[in-house]
């Protein structure tokens, strides 16, 4: 499938549904119905739902640009979550939930938990829904999907955040010619894009996991995805003044779900901590080999033996 | 709109995966005694005959055509080789940059007549190459090189200057010289030629220049009315700026700018596993460094796609060297800090002098092939903010 086909609507649903004037209400608190529904009508929710369940069959790496699309436009309600807990369902054969669904993969920390109706506890193999109100035991062995999901989640703000800050470096005048021009500013633009594009290779790693990522490979791409986030966050606001603090600033809107997401279902040093583990428990072995096992290569004899 | 839309997740080749063992194998004859702070000198461990034996075996120049000696193949192939080769610590320095550079370079500027000399012996390990481009007074600013190659009435070219940081200049037998060939050093990109330079032509002179580990890999090259003959101009008088960049881009994109501290890595995993050090924070620092090293790999390879596509990624090649470079000076900070910090655990003294090695080289590696802030400063560009 030619998945132009499907990024280019899918980018302009949410630029109608999803515009910061209407991201702002739903934050707010008023009703989130209309742009839920807007979600259900489109087909989109059902994305990664396999072909003979009525879904579009998309793999979770063919499905990474619709979920960078969400946090690019900053949505503000579970629709990346909803999308894979319906996928999870179908595989397992049980009746689709309606509503917005949210993963959470610990305790705290849960995105969009407020605007959500269910929470999908259990595993990936094994999925059940809880009622969004009811105590949730946290459900560690969902947080690796969780995990990559917030990943997917903060290349595309990372995305947006990049472009909001190179075009207000080009509009923003101070002694006379535009800050862009400044070579303190530039340098730190380009550390910008470096963590940017850092970030959305980490994210690619983890979707490449599909839905039943090892640990390991979402610890790459989480602790990847966590430590750009912080980074990116901090340079886009210092690149904006003061004005990119102010609430009815978009920027913030963006930010906030960085540092959001950076924090749920296990930070940049939980996940170092997950591969570190994986790392001593799979025995000796070089970086190299190791990363590429990781990944799913064939373990082969090593060259780190040769000490 | 997203940052660099092309830079995506790639994967190796089955083919080039499949010359992991025969390379291992060759390697492992070679450096299974090397103790690891040689190891960990790898880019500038320079072992002639280690480089004519991978080119023996097919290793080197596999990307040229098979009609030049080449296997053939791509960049994914240089990136397996590579790897391994810098993961295992091989002494890499003799045919590195005929490969990497100068190969490429001549494969796509070259007359048919310098193809068919230079090619087959980059392949097969006996050419060695060195690039002239930094002088004295030209080191990030390239445009402003002094050295000149004038045109003779023979149509050959009088050249005349210095250049200076040259690696592997002793041991190499051709400088591909960045040098103007007409105009002044105001006119900038204007005016500028590469050439190739016989190292052992008359007028030729190298002295080395000892670095702060004692080692003695760069030298100093000077020219003094050296005849080069008319076939000597690489590519089209006047080209040279482009040329370069083109070749630049080879120099920053590969895996080589992820893996120069990964022997000290390596040996730092091999330490804390003996010590069956299980600690958070140990657990952790091991952890993250491999998670950002697979990142890089991965940014790597989508880099290399690039150059695969037949493209020249220069601001790309940029962004990963970069990052890449980050990561290989917080090794041995990263490293160094946890290995003082366990002052009653004692450590190798091969792991100890790899240790030093690394910490006082690892400036070099955000500075060879350009450095940090003119990197950024090309990124930038690439935003549209210059
Ligand atoms: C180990 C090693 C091997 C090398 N091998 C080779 C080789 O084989 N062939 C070769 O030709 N060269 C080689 N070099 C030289 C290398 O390419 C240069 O060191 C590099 O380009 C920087 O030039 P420079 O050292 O003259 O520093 P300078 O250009 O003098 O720069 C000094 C500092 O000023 C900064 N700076 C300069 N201009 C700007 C600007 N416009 N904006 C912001 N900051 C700026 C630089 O970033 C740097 O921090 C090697 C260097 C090293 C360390």
């Amino acid at each position: 499938m030619d998945m132009q086909e499907l990024v280019a609507p899918f980018s302009r649903l949410l630029q109608d549904i999803c515009s910061p004037a209407a991201v702002r209400e739903v934050e707010r608190g008023e009703s989130q119905a209309a742009m839920w529904q807007a979600f259900e009508d489109s087909g989109f929710l059902d994305a990664l739902v396999d072909e003979e369940a009525g879904g579009a069959g998309l793999s979770l790496a063919e499905a990474a640009p619709l979920i960078a699309l969400l946090g690019y436009n900053a949505v503000p309600l579970p629709v990346g979550d909803t999308m894979i807990a319906r996928a999870l369902f179908a595989r397992k054969g049980d009746q689709m939930p309606q509503g917005p669904i949210v993963l959470a993969g610990g305790a705290t920390f849960t995105p969009f938990a407020r605007v959500a109706r269910h929470v999908l506890a259990g595993s990936p193999e094994d999925p059940i829904l809880v009622g969004s109100h009811e105590s949730c035991p946290p459900a560690p062995s969902l947080r690796p999907l969780a995990a990559v999901l917030r990943a997917l989640l903060i290349s595309g703000a990372a995305d947006r955040v990049m472009e909001l800050t190179t075009a207000f470096a080009n509009e923003r005048s101070q002694f006379g010619k535009p800050i862009g021009k400044q070579q303190a500013v530039q340098q730190q633009l380009a550390i910008l894009a470096e963590q940017a594009v850092a970030a959305r290779i980490a994210a690619g790693i983890g979707a490449r996991g599909g839905l039943y990522p090892q640990a390991a490979i979402a610890a790459i791409a989480k602790h990847g995805a966590s430590c750009a986030a912080v980074r990116i966050s901090a340079i886009a606001h210092a690149v904006h003044g003061a004005i990119g603090i102010s609430e009815e600033f978009d920027l913030q809107l963006l930010t906030r779900r960085l540092h959001e997401w950076r924090l749920a279902d296990g930070s940049e040093s939980y996940w170092a901590g997950v591969l570190g583990a994986a790392r001593t428990s799979a025995g000796p072995m070089a970086s190299a080999d190791f990363i590429r096992f990781a990944q799913g290569a064939a373990a082969e004899k090593q060259v780190g033996a040769v000490s | 709109m997203r940052v660099f839309e092309d830079l995506v997740l790639s994967s190796l080749p089955a083919e080039d995966e499949a010359l992991r063992p025969e390379i291992r194998a060759l390697i492992a004859d070679t450096i299974s005694q090397l103790p690891t702070d040689v190891r960990a000198r790898s880019w500038q461990g320079f072992d002639a005959a280690f480089s004519r034996k991978l080119g023996r075996a097919g290793f080197v120049g596999l990307s040229l055509p098979k009609e030049y000696g080449g296997a053939g193949r791509g960049p994914f192939t240089r990136f397996v080789i590579v790897e391994e080769l810098l993961s295992a610590g091989a002494p890499v320095a003799g045919h590195w940059i005929a490969d990497r550079q100068s190969g490429p370079l001549i494969l796509h500027f070259g007359t048919e007549e310098q193809r068919q000399f230079y090619l087959p012996r980059i392949a097969s390990g006996e050419a060695l190459f060195c690039i002239g481009m930094s002088e004295p007074g030209s080191g990030s600013d390239l445009a402003s090189v002094r050295t000149r190659a004038e045109p003779q009435d023979d149509s050959g070219w009088l050249l005349n200057g210095q250049k200076i940081w040259t690696t592997n200049a002793l041991h190499s037998d051709y400088m591909i010289a960045l040098v103007r060939t007409s105009g002044s050093s105001t006119d900038r990109q204007q005016g500028l030629s590469q050439v190739i330079v016989d190292l052992k032509l008359p007028g030729v002179s190298v002295r080395p220049i000892v670095d702060l580990t004692g080692d003695a890999h760069f030298a100093e090259v000077f020219f003094e009315d050296v005849r080069l003959a008319p076939d000597a101009l690489v590519g089209e008088e006047g080209q040279g700026w482009r040329q370069v960049t083109a070749e630049l881009a080879f120099e920053r994109s590969g895996p080589e700018r992820i893996y120069s501290s990964v022997v000290l890595l390596d040996a730092w995993t091999r330490h804390v596993e003996e010590q069956a050090r299980k600690d958070e924070a140990t657990v952790r620092l091991l952890g993250g460094l491999t998670a950002r090293l697979a990142v890089l790999r991965e940014m790597s390879l989508a880099v290399t796609a690039r150059l695969a596509a037949g493209e020249s990624p220069v601001v790309e090649a940029s962004l990963m060297k970069d990052l890449g470079t980050s990561f290989e000076q917080d090794v041995p900070e990263l490293v160094g800090d946890d290995l003082a910090s366990h002052p009653d655990e004692p450590i190798a003294a091969e792991l100890h002098r790899a240790l030093l090695y690394v910490t006082q080289i690892a400036p070099s590696f955000s500075l060879r092939g350009g450095t940090r802030e003119i990197l950024r400063g090309i990124i930038a560009r690439g935003l549209g903010l210059r």
